[in-house]
């Protein structure tokens, strides 16, 4: 693989940076923030290219827990932050991380056992990768079903209720808002699957393929993720929508729209 | 004779309130707006959280399933909300005669929601809440938006099904003549609660 320098960054951060001058130029307003995000970008990346190649060089287990445990919350940190209205107290962070834990852990477990079956199983090679991208489109998935969810019954509140004085049940009156919810959280990645390929080269395959590897291989090693994102983010969206369609509800079977953040 | 006791019930927004209610008998309630008498029948129903005692013959509320409970004290909200597409989606069991009581064809549970009047709406709501047969109905202004022969017809089939089924009724209005004609006990709701209004 063809080594950069910086030389080689810097002739490609001066675009971003011709490209802020315009902004300014064009009064967008959007300049700062485009050059501030450009900084952002390099210092993160260095950070988390500096402590994977410590991880790489030091295999152990423990590094790892920990190195996947703050992955995990920080994840689950962002699931609340893109919600109008998260669940108050512990809640919103709770069942985002819960269910990415539960969906993403098992599936990214798996597929290292079983599947790739390297030695030791958590070689961070390709745990780290592969539990990333399980993470980040879980994440995506819960919460879109989660803001669907929240803003439907907040929208419906009235049409709920009407079925609540009817005498049915809770889990019966959001039983539609509920289906709709863990669909709109799962779209997104199986339009994904659907256009793989056709519309564009899927970023995994594309570094393999700059770093060398042969196609096919990385083809190989795509539709291998592919999968098992999907079935990562369904089944943590399926989760999370459960766990917060039964928090909007307390033990009155009474809908407690208190009981989401303004 | 099945009753239906409320007592200190409040909460934040509801001053401390005390109602028995019997089966057979038609309670009506009437005051200012906004003073909380939507509220009230809300807590009644389970529907809001609340201090004090709601029971059933001495069996208590929190013995039963909510489910249960809203069963058996039916409540109809002063706008009826449809979830549904079509009328017959929101309620089964509702006879012919039912329909015809409220001035509607017998095709009126094929009928699309979205094509409803305000009226009809109130008036296919009255039939929804009674397609449960509960013990108890709680009506918050059933008869608001309606015109002078649909208010007779909803009042006839109310009462009749208070005095037969037996039920008991508690109605919120602010006709002071429909007071008049169909309450067995007539109650003030203020600020600082029920009071019972002598005739």
């Amino acid at each position: 693989m063809i080594s950069l320098t910086a030389f080689d960054l810097s002739i490609a951060a001066l675009l971003v940076v011709f490209l802020a001058v315009l902004g300014l130029w064009l009064q967008l307003g959007v300049s700062r923030q485009l050059l501030i995000a450009a900084v952002r970008t390099t210092v993160q990346l260095l950070l988390v290219g500096y402590i994977l190649k410590i991880l790489f060089e030091t295999v152990h287990l423990g590094y790892m827990t920990v190195i996947v445990t703050v992955m995990l919350l920080f994840a689950g940190r962002e699931v609340m932050a893109r919600q109008t209205n998260p669940y108050k107290g512990w809640w919103g962070f709770g069942m985002g991380t819960l269910s990415m834990f539960i969906s993403t852990f098992t599936v990214t477990l798996l597929a290292l056992t079983v599947i790739i079956n390297n030695d030791p199983w958590y070689t961070p090679q390709y745990a780290i990768p592969l539990l990333g991208m399980m993470l980040g489109n879980t994440m995506t998935g819960i919460a879109l079903g989660l803001e669907r969810l929240t803003q439907a019954a907040r929208e419906q509140r009235k049409q709920i209720e009407a079925q609540l004085m009817l005498g049915f049940s809770s889990q019966q009156a959001v039983a539609k808002i509920r289906r709709q919810s863990m669909r709109y959280g799962m779209i997104p990645i199986i339009n994904s699957m659907a256009a793989a390929g056709l519309v564009s080269l899927p970023g995994m395959m594309t570094g393999q393929i700059l770093a060398g590897s042969p196609p096919l291989e990385a083809v190989k090693y795509q539709i291998l993720i592919m999968f098992l994102i999907t079935a990562g983010t369904g089944f943590g969206t399926v989760v999370a929508v459960v766990l917060g369609s039964r928090r909007l509800f307390d033990k009155r079977e009474r809908l407690r729209l208190d009981r989401l953040r303004k | 004779m099945k009753s239906l006791r409320v007592e200190k019930i409040e909460s934040e927004w509801l001053p401390l309130s005390n109602i028995e209610v019997s089966v057979g008998e038609c309670i009506v309630i009437s005051g200012p707006s906004g003073v909380g008498k939507s509220l009230l029948l809300r807590a009644i129903a389970d529907l809001d959280v609340h201090e004090g005692n709601l029971s059933i013959d001495e069996v208590s509320c929190n013995q039963v399933p909510a489910t249960e409970w809203r069963k058996q004290v039916g409540l109809l909200a002063a706008e009826s909300a449809w979830w549904g597409d079509v009328v017959s989606e929101h309620m089964q069991d509702v006879g012919d005669e039912q329909l015809e009581s409220l001035g509607f064809d017998k095709d009126a549970l094929t009928w699309l929601v979205d094509r409803l009047s305000t009226g009809e709406k109130q008036r296919l709501a009255v039939l929804r809440v009674l397609a449960n047969s509960p013990d108890f109905v709680l009506l918050d202004e059933p008869t608001a938006n309606l015109d002078p022969k649909s208010v007779n017809k909803v009042e006839k089939l109310l009462l009749d099904y208070c005095h037969n089924k037996p039920a008991g009724l508690i109605w919120v209005t602010h006709d002071v003549e429909q007071a008049k004609r169909i309450a067995d006990k007539h109650y003030c709701f203020s600020e600082s609660g029920l009071s019972e209004v002598e005739e």
